[in-house]
């Protein structure tokens, strides 16, 4: 499994020096994250924290979009089913941060399986469609069942329950330290995967699936764990988000949620592992210094869509990644 | 009488009411090089399709090795031994050859690396394009995506290898390579060989066997073949007029 | 109280639905047929036919029947140009690749609306219908003296209900002549059957795409017109209503007018009836699923034909 390891004994060829490169690179961007906590003013700081929570989500989704070559319209479901998965049993149940997030992660393998079992039967445009109406009947069935979920008012999770190993989650720096924690996670588990064997073949199908299928390799059983994974990591997003930030509400769960991380990947770059990150940073401070003049955030947010597509089809790091640095993953 | 390395039973396909393959009958013993040639549209695609699994059968029955494969999914016949090259060029235009190669073959070799390498150095030395290994797939003329296509095929050590007009677009001299090639090959490994370009069939084949609207028109040795009056009125008469 | 009256109201309401939702969306099928792209601005095309048919009505005031007509003409026209300007300015230039015009058509989806909230506001403003009289529907029980005809309360409805889904229907049997019985009708299919040997018979594709884009927002919004005297305009109302049109294009089979038609009928009146004994959102929760359902088992439409 490990590419480092088979590396160590043998002499070193191109392509692995390049993953060496690659991974030292993204290693040292989580050391400028970790310092920037003692530098950065307090808006900022906490601005950051939510970015690399957001950015976990975004990963996950790279990981279905930009390396497995399969478009969702629908991942809300997956980070609402994390964030209710932990939520709820918090709020009703009495849970602790511990068990709860077990509840919060299992609750994300559960609906990607059994959602990506589904859809899998389709694809292309109805495999969009699809996953787009499970998210619109998981975010009804939310609101549907009010009188748990608080509908679109949501639930707040008390700052008193948010104490996980001792530490106060509430508490800004060890909030920063937890997003950089899943951020981190996150990011190290992408870089082992496309560069492990199971990742090369999730790559090879994105490039040419028809082709992949006549090399033997079980095409869908691959498609099925990209799903699996993204969702998960996905649900480990939301499930974070509620407990960092103390707020569960259906909005998460909303079409809207769904693009977003679309929105950030495309932004960053499809299929690197940095781009959901830059993509997440770029929109969040975008939408935060044009709110100062337009309540219509929305509206750049739609603007960066189409001339995205139209200009960019790259990302902001598959450009960089093509202009300059051809060894990044 | 020995086994057939692979055979069919009245095997046919039909796409809503068209029958593209008719209740073919159709064996190969191990290591023989069978051509099979046929006009267009006689079924020469969808047959071997259905062989290699690309394309379900509508009935009838597909022994390989012995074992009856006709449900198994492609990929698990891929890993018992089929290889199939596409009659339009598929490979990863934004890979490199290596990682195309590498794609084709890594299943076979495990953890074991270093036999990984070997085995992708020479698929590709053997059609000629180790030294292009770091390129783009995409980047290469067409007759080079053809000859690695073909690589994909040898490196995976099938036992049976189905090539599906691999001499399309190639240049002259490419062509004769390929002959040599499969003619090297043939002693190693049972080949299905689709093909137009006659000179290569009757260079390469130890047996043909002539389609004709999803049937089974003639089998036999290029001379047995060429001296048929049923194939010269259905086949070589059209393209020899 | 008895059952059947509501099931009457219920299905005449489910017709206005119905009318409504096939003319829309007929636009997104027959935009999904020739030009191969889903068009997910489609409901906001729908929102500013409403928006604008709210416009003209204000600004040219008098009696609202005289409104209502100018803005059952501008209101589709404007909205119709607009598409095909986002056409010729976006789509033409991605060269229609499915995944990346949905991706696009969200960004646009995003432009108008919060463009619309920017110079429109968040209220939801009403047209008046140009006639509206009450017709109550009477109903029949039997009595001890045998049968007696009353009007239950409540059980009721308007003539402009009536009329918007008669003039639906004559709608619709406008478009299938203009796409079975006109030359513009003909160049559309064959360029839907084959993009490319239509344009080796010297078809313009980029005009008749530009054209069907503008066709099919324009149908959108020409819905929205019809429906905007009911139910008000506002800046949100092309959320549902892209779904629901979703929902009948794909249970109707992709891109078959006809299809597209029947489904619309059997949500509409669903849609209707369900709401009568489930609460609306259980509602949107079964039909979403059976649509989904429908599209993992059945990919070509519960009434779609299979394609070879």
């Amino acid at each position: 499994m490990s590419v480092s390891e088979t590396n160590a004994t043998r002499p070193a060829a191109k392509p692995l020096t390049n993953v060496k490169k690659s991974l030292y690179f993204h290693v040292g961007l989580i050391g400028v994250l970790f310092l920037l906590q003692f530098i950065l003013p307090a808006y900022h700081h906490g601005n950051l924290a939510r970015i690399m929570v957001l950015a976990s989500y975004a990963m996950g989704y790279n990981i279905l979009f930009g390396y497995t070559g399969l478009l969702s319209l629908g991942h809300a479901m997956f980070f609402a089913a994390g964030m209710y998965g932990m939520g709820l049993p918090m709020a009703h149940l009495g849970w602790t941060p511990e068990p709860a997030l077990v509840a919060g992660f299992v609750a994300g393998i559960v609906v990607s399986a059994s959602i990506g079992f589904l859809a899998l039967r389709t694809s292309g445009v109805s495999f969009m469609i699809v996953t787009l109406m499970f998210a619109q009947a998981g975010f009804l069935t939310i609101l549907y069942f009010g009188e748990w979920t608080r509908g679109d008012e949501g639930f707040v999770i008390q700052q008193a329950e948010r104490v996980m190993a001792g530490f106060d989650l509430s508490q800004p720096a060890n909030r920063y330290n937890a997003a950089l924690i899943l951020f981190s996670l996150c990011l190290i588990f992408t870089l082992k995967l496309v560069h492990s064997r199971f990742g090369r073949v999730m790559i090879a199908i994105r490039e040419n699936e028809e082709r992949t299928q006549m090399l033997g390799y079980d095409v869908h059983f691959h498609k099925w764990m990209a799903v699996i994974m993204s969702g998960t990591m996905a649900a480990l997003a939301g499930a974070a988000y509620a407990l960092l930030f103390g707020y569960a509400g259906a909005t998460f769960a909303s079409v809207q949620y769904s693009i977003f991380p679309l929105l950030w990947v495309l932004l960053g770059g499809a299929g690197t592992a940095l781009g959901p990150f830059i993509g997440t940073l770029f929109m969040f401070y975008l939408i935060d210094l044009s709110s100062s003049f337009t309540t219509a955030y929305m509206l750049i947010a739609g603007l960066a869509l189409v001339l995205l597509t139209l200009f960019l089809p790259q990302g902001l790091v598959g450009e960089l990644r093509r202009r300059v640095m051809p060894w990044l993953t | 009488m020995t086994k057939p390395h692979i055979s069919t039973s009245s095997v046919s396909r039909h796409f809503g009411g068209l029958i593209a393959v008719d209740q073919v009958d159709f064996a190969v013993p191990r290591g023989e090089i069978r051509a099979i040639i046929g006009p267009n549209g006689a079924g020469k695609s969808t047959f071997v399709g259905m062989l290699c699994g690309r394309i379900p059968v509508s009935s009838g029955k597909i022994m390989f090795n012995g074992k009856d494969v006709t449900v198994l999914p492609a990929h698990k016949r891929i890993r018992q031994g089929i290889a199939y090259t596409f009659q339009i060029t598929s490979i990863y235009g934004r890979l490199s050859l290596k990682d195309n190669v590498r794609l084709s073959t890594s299943w076979r070799w495990g953890s074991d690396e270093a036999a990984l390498e070997n085995s992708i150095d020479e698929a590709l030395s053997r059609v000629g394009l180790e030294d292009r290994m770091d390129q783009m797939a995409g980047d290469l003329s067409y007759g080079h995506q053809r000859l690695l296509e073909i690589a994909m095929g040898i490196s995976q050590h099938p036992q049976l290898l189905i090539l599906d007009e691999p001499t399309q677009g190639l240049a002259d001299s490419e062509i004769a390579d390929f002959v040599t090639l499969i003619r090297e090959l043939g002693g190693d490994m049972t080949i299905l060989l689709i093909e137009h370009n006659m000179n290569v069939v009757m260079d390469t084949a130890d047996q043909i066997t002539v389609l004709n609207l999803g049937k089974v028109l003639a089998t036999g040795t290029p001379d047995e073949i060429r001296a048929n009056r049923e194939v010269q009125i259905a086949y070589l008469g059209e393209t020899h007029a | 109280m008895e059952l059947a009256p509501y099931l009457i109201l219920g299905s005449i309401e489910g017709l206005v639905t119905a009318a409504v939702l096939a003319l829309m969306a007929v636009g997104l099928s027959l935009v999904f047929g020739v030009m191969r792209v889903v068009n997910v601005a489609h409901g906001e095309f729908f929102m500013l036919g409403a928006v604008l048919a709210w416009f003209v009505a204000d600004m040219i005031g008098g009696h609202p029947a005289i409104s209502f007509i100018a803005a059952l003409f501008i209101a589709p026209m404007l909205v119709g140009s607009l598409a095909i300007v986002a056409d010729t300015t976006i789509l033409k230039r991605i060269n229609y690749d499915p995944e990346r015009t949905i991706v696009a058509t969200i960004g646009l989806l995003y432009i108008i609306q919060q463009v619309t909230l920017m110079t429109y506001g968040s209220n939801a403003r009403p047209v008046e219908p140009p006639f509206n009289q009450r017709i109550s529907i009477p109903w029949f029980e039997w009595t001890e003296s045998g049968l007696s005809m009353y009007w239950p309360w409540g059980l009721g409805t308007t003539t402009y209900k009536l009329a918007v889904i008669g003039f639906a229907i004559i709608l619709l049997l406008a478009i299938w002549l203009l796409m079975t019985r006109t030359r513009i009708g003909l160049i559309m299919r064959a360029t839907q059957l084959d993009r490319d040997v239509a344009q080796a018979y010297g078809i313009n594709v980029d005009r008749v795409y530009a054209m069907v884009f503008g066709l099919g927002a324009g149908l959108a919004a020409l819905a929205a017109v019809l429906i905007v005297p009911i139910q008000q305009a506002h800046y949100l109302m092309g959320h549902d209503p892209l779904l629901l049109s979703f929902i009948v294009v794909i249970i109707g089979g992709l891109g078959s007018l006809a299809g597209t038609v029947v489904a619309a009928v059997l949500i509409g009146l669903s849609d209707g009836l369900i709401s009568v004994f489930f609460t609306p959102t259980l509602a949107k929760i079964i039909a979403t699923l059976i649509v989904t359902f429908v599209l993992i088992f059945r990919p070509s439409g519960l009434l779609g034909k299979h394609r070879p």
